[in-house]
């Protein structure tokens, strides 16, 4: 146990300092908001209306973006050949790691919602909406996104493969986040269905997600 | 015979030169008979002549998901009973399953503008299809990606389990979702609502592109041991050579 929490303590002091990334997630989040009034155009009812779908795509995006670090860090200078070999089982490390991931880099992505749904015009309803969303949601992204970040990790020059064997399996999670969004602002469905996929989602990448990437990292590890 | 014989490539390549040519010369005439009973079927009373889109159609977009089936299989064969020829039968079987996928999609568009008067439409069956399309492609470039065989079809079969999750999504999303894309008509509960005229000539274009997966199959595995016998003769002659 303290091994692991030793171990999600190490991975969020690195990717808070200098050199780690987390934040530069959210700093990306914004500009792909920023960017999309300039492409549809500065009508505000038609923002509020797309509101959550681009405020989901930009979270998807920064999360894949951060995603590449989780693995490749750890594997330069040589640490993720110790935590392989470590006693801790390899599952419970990529899960905590994955954990940690997502604090340092999820979770901001959430917070900082509210500021960029008041830039899309949307209204307190529908940005605590996307917001509980990416709450449940985005440890979909991590945990999935993971598998990817080990298979890339083994392969060397695997950066660009992450994200098109990671994009598709992200799919439902973007489809039931914003279904559910969009149910909470303008109906008719209930909130409740979608979200309670949503958290299926979470709950089925947090079983899959680290024995997948642990098998991936056993094997494709020399 | 067992599964365990197989192990063995040079047992595999005698074994398989000896069925391959009927495998294929079966394949050809189920293909001819369902193609014939097709052309002669009836026309439906709706869709008119444009139904015998199904009999392409409806067995392609079967075999799309079956042949990821038979790869998360072979991935197990790979990771959990190490079965020498898991790995051949994963990577050969990944491009025969996109062609499937795809021309499921192709002829399930050209189906649907006389139909819906659309080729395409965002509707649930579609989508998780051409997201089914998109994890072939990503996983023959994660098979590109790594020069060792062995490593890369560790990779790769992880990848495979973790993409069959989608197959029983994909196989419910036109009972899940009331979308444009016609429920489930012959393999339901409650027994099929295809009439016979129909039914049996597309039983017999499912047998029949079912054995020419399994031909074309065989065949690209063969391929694939000769490539491998190839690559490592070539890495003998190059080790030689430095010596």
């Amino acid at each position: 146990m303290t091994a692991l929490a030793a171990l999600i303590r190490r991975d969020i002091r690195i990717a808070l300092r200098v050199g780690g990334g987390a934040l530069i997630g959210v700093l990306f989040f914004l500009t792909v908001t920023v960017l999309m009034p300039f492409a549809i155009g500065p009508d505000l009812p038609l923002l509020a209306r797309l509101g959550p779908a681009i405020l989901w795509l930009g979270a998807l995006l920064a999360s894949l973006l951060t995603l590449d670090r989780l693995f490749t860090a750890d594997h330069e200078d040589g640490s993720l050949d110790l935590i392989v070999m470590g006693r801790t089982p390899l599952e419970l490390a990529c899960a905590a790691k994955a954990l940690a991931h997502w604090l340092a880099a999820g979770v901001p992505l959430i917070v900082a919602t509210p500021a960029l749904g008041l830039l899309l015009n949307l209204d307190v309803t529908a940005t605590s909406a996307v917001a509980l969303t990416l709450l449940v949601g985005t440890p979909a992204l991590t945990f999935t996104g993971m598998i990817g970040a080990a298979l890339a990790v083994t392969l060397h020059r695997g950066g660009l493969l992450l994200a098109v064997l990671v994009l598709p399996l992200s799919i439902p999670v973007l489809i039931f986040g914003v279904a559910a969004s969009q149910a909470a602002i303008s109906g008719p469905l209930s909130f409740g269905t979608p979200f309670s996929i949503l958290c299926a989602l979470s709950l089925v990448s947090l079983v899959v997600g680290p024995f997948a990437a642990a098998a991936s990292l056993r094997h494709g590890l020399d | 015979m067992t599964l365990i014989d197989l192990a063995n490539p040079t047992k595999f390549l005698s074994l398989t030169a000896r069925v391959l040519p009927w495998l294929a010369g079966a394949t050809a005439i189920l293909l001819l008979i369902g193609l014939y009973q097709a052309a002669t079927a009836p026309d439906d009373y709706q869709q008119g002549a444009t139904v015998k889109i199904m009999f392409i159609h409806v067995p392609n977009a079967w075999l799309s998901m079956f042949v990821w089936g038979v790869m998360s299989i072979a991935a197990l064969g790979t990771l959990v009973w190490r079965h020498p020829l898991a790995d051949v039968a994963a990577k050969a079987a990944a491009p025969i399953g996109a062609a499937f996928t795809f021309l499921a999609l192709v002829t399930g568009a050209l189906w649907g503008r006389p139909m819906w008067g659309t080729y395409w439409e965002w509707d649930a069956r579609l989508t998780s299809v051409l997201i089914l399309f998109l994890m072939y492609l990503g996983l023959m470039a994660l098979w590109r990606a790594v020069d060792d065989p062995s490593r890369a079809a560790r990779a790769a079969a992880v990848l495979t389990l973790v993409g069959a999750l989608n197959l029983p999504i994909i196989k419910f999303s036109v009972d899940w979702w009331n979308t444009l894309h016609q429920p489930a008509s012959v393999m339901r509960m409650g027994g099929t609502s295809l009439d016979k005229a129909f039914l049996i000539p597309l039983l017999v274009m499912a047998v029949g592109f079912s054995l020419l997966f399994v031909t074309l199959h065989i065949a690209a595995m063969r391929n694939e041991i000769l490539r491998r016998r190839v690559r490592s003769l070539q890495m003998m002659q190059a080790s030689q050579q430095a010596a």
